[in-house]
């Protein structure tokens, strides 16, 4: 029976992985985003 | 100049180049020797048991002489800006890469002509099966290896760590001929099946890359 | 599709919820395994989804090498990256499901086998992507992706003749299926369609913004130069 949870809960931490690693993306991007609007609105 | 015109030239240099400095072929001989010896420590087999894993051990050794040979397939016209010159001439792409195609093909060839005595001799290999087959099995399995990876050697000389990314590249799509070539050489070596079906499979898998390769390489080329 | 995006979100929870009910008490019991067998609800449709990614992935590198237009190349990036992790479920739920059914973690089975090889194929054009300097690499990745695709057929047809030769434990299950089960199984691809779509999409508008900001970056670059 540990075996079909374990098969169920490691498809969700892989997709988890995956989608936290697409959120950790994001806020990188959106920091690079707000830096470059700081140094066009600088300018 | 036409199409044979120039990959008979390119082949032409080649050979030459690499006849005056055998840079390829004594790198590629000490690289499958060390194979065979290292092998040796980990199988000691009986005369059956070797033609079992003959198959096997053959072809990972005539693999990794290949990506000796094939990393340094363009490393020499790089060095020249060989290949800006090729990009800039009216010469076809496909000539250049057909020309580097069968040159390492002859290269390839020559070193499992010189190791399969060496073989025979180390792992008392004696073919059960026909052994006029091996003949076809190692042109086409050659072949397969050689076209895939100097299409993939070109890729790869525009990335970084060039040398980890042509095996990287080219193993995974080697798979089906590599299965191929494994099992028609056991096949032949143990006279236990026909090598029959796998020779088509290599078959194949030649015309289907070789025709893909050829229709993509002007692209990789012209990437800049 | 901004909109569209938060009912999408509810869709695929929604539908997930009620196939994962489905699968661990609605579908009966399966005679021989047990309970076991019901990883075989997650473990099929993940790699169906990862062939229609692949599948994509292949219209999409076709696309950008004729027309070159960038969208294509992000498509092709996003489905290849999203089909990688679909694989990757079906990877690791494949040993999970093999060791109390066959007592072993791995088998070189048909299946098991073809999947892992095109799990090497893709994850070698995800590594091409990342190794290549920028321009050309949606280039060499679309040849990547067009030999890749081209392989796949071999791969599976060689390995299945090779396993008839050679038998070896199949994992998976071959014969008929109860209807019922069928059922269930459909029930969770759509779920699992469904969060593909999702993710797929959300990873797009990731690589949109990503090259965005590449350009605007370099852009600046380019006038602190020339200040």
């Amino acid at each position: 029976m540990t075996y079909l949870y374990a098969a169920y809960i490691a498809t969700w931490v892989i997709h988890g992985t995956y989608l936290a690693i697409l959120v950790r993306k994001y806020s990188k991007i959106r920091r690079e985003m707000e830096s470059l609007k700081k140094v066009a609105s600088g300018q | 100049m036409s199409f044979l015109a120039v990959m008979r030239a390119t082949l032409a240099k080649d050979l030459r180049l690499e006849w005056r400095s055998k840079d390829a072929i004594n790198a590629m001989l000490f690289f499958s020797l060390l194979v065979v010896v290292i092998f040796s420590f980990a199988f000691e087999p009986t005369a059956e048991e070797s033609r079992k894993i003959a198959g096997g051990l053959v072809w990972v050794a005539f693999l990794f002489a290949a990506i000796v040979v094939l990393n340094q397939t363009w490393a020499r016209e790089l060095r020249n800006h060989v290949l800006d010159a090729y990009r800039m001439s009216p010469a076809s792409a496909n000539s250049l890469f057909l020309a580097k195609a069968f040159g390492n093909f002859i290269f390839v060839i020559v070193l499992e002509a010189l190791m399969t005595p060496l073989f025979i001799a180390f792992y008392r290999l004696g073919a059960i099966g026909p052994a006029w087959e091996l003949v076809p099995i190692a042109t086409l399995g050659t072949w397969a290896l050689v076209v895939n990876g100097t299409f993939f050697a070109a890729i790869s000389l525009r990335t970084r760590s060039r040398e980890v990314m042509l095996p990287l590249l080219l193993f995974p799509i080697s798979v089906p001929a590599l299965l191929g070539m494994v099992n028609a050489t056991t096949a032949v070596l143990t006279g236990e099946e026909s090598a029959r079906f796998w020779i088509t499979l290599l078959v194949a898998y030649d015309v289907v890359f070789t025709i893909a390769c050829l229709l993509l390489f002007e692209t990789i080329l012209e990437a800049e | 599709m901004k909109r569209g995006f938060p009912i999408l979100a509810i869709v695929t929870a929604v539908l997930l919820s009620f196939a994962l009910y489905e699968a661990l008490i609605g579908a009966p019991t399966e005679r021989s395994m047990g309970d076991v067998q019901r990883i075989f609800y997650y473990h099929v449709p993940s790699a169906w989804t990862a062939f229609l990614l692949f599948s994509v992935n292949f219209g999409a590198s076709i696309a950008y090498l004729i027309k070159r237009r960038p969208a294509a190349d992000m498509v092709a990036l996003t489905s290849a990256e999203v089909g990688v992790v679909f694989l990757t479920v079906n990877l690791v739920t494949g040993p999970i499901w093999a060791r109390p059914v066959w007592g072993i973690w791995w088998t070189w089975d048909w299946r098991l086998t073809s999947t892992l090889v095109m799990w090497l194929i893709y994850v070698s054009y995800l590594l091409l992507r990342r190794f290549s300097a920028g321009g050309q690499a949606p280039l060499l990745a679309a040849a990547l992706g067009v030999l890749g695709a081209l392989c796949v057929p071999f791969v599976y047809f060689s390995i299945w003749f090779f396993r008839t030769q050679h038998p070896s434990p199949v994992i998976g299950g071959g014969g008929s299926l109860d209807p019922r089960m069928a059922h269930v199984l459909l029930i969770n691809w759509a779920a699992f369609l469904c969060l593909a779509w999702l993710v797929c999409w959300t990873r797009y508008q990731l690589e949109v913004a990503k090259r965005q900001v590449e350009e605007a970056q370099s852009l600046e670059s380019l006038l602190d130069g020339s200040r």
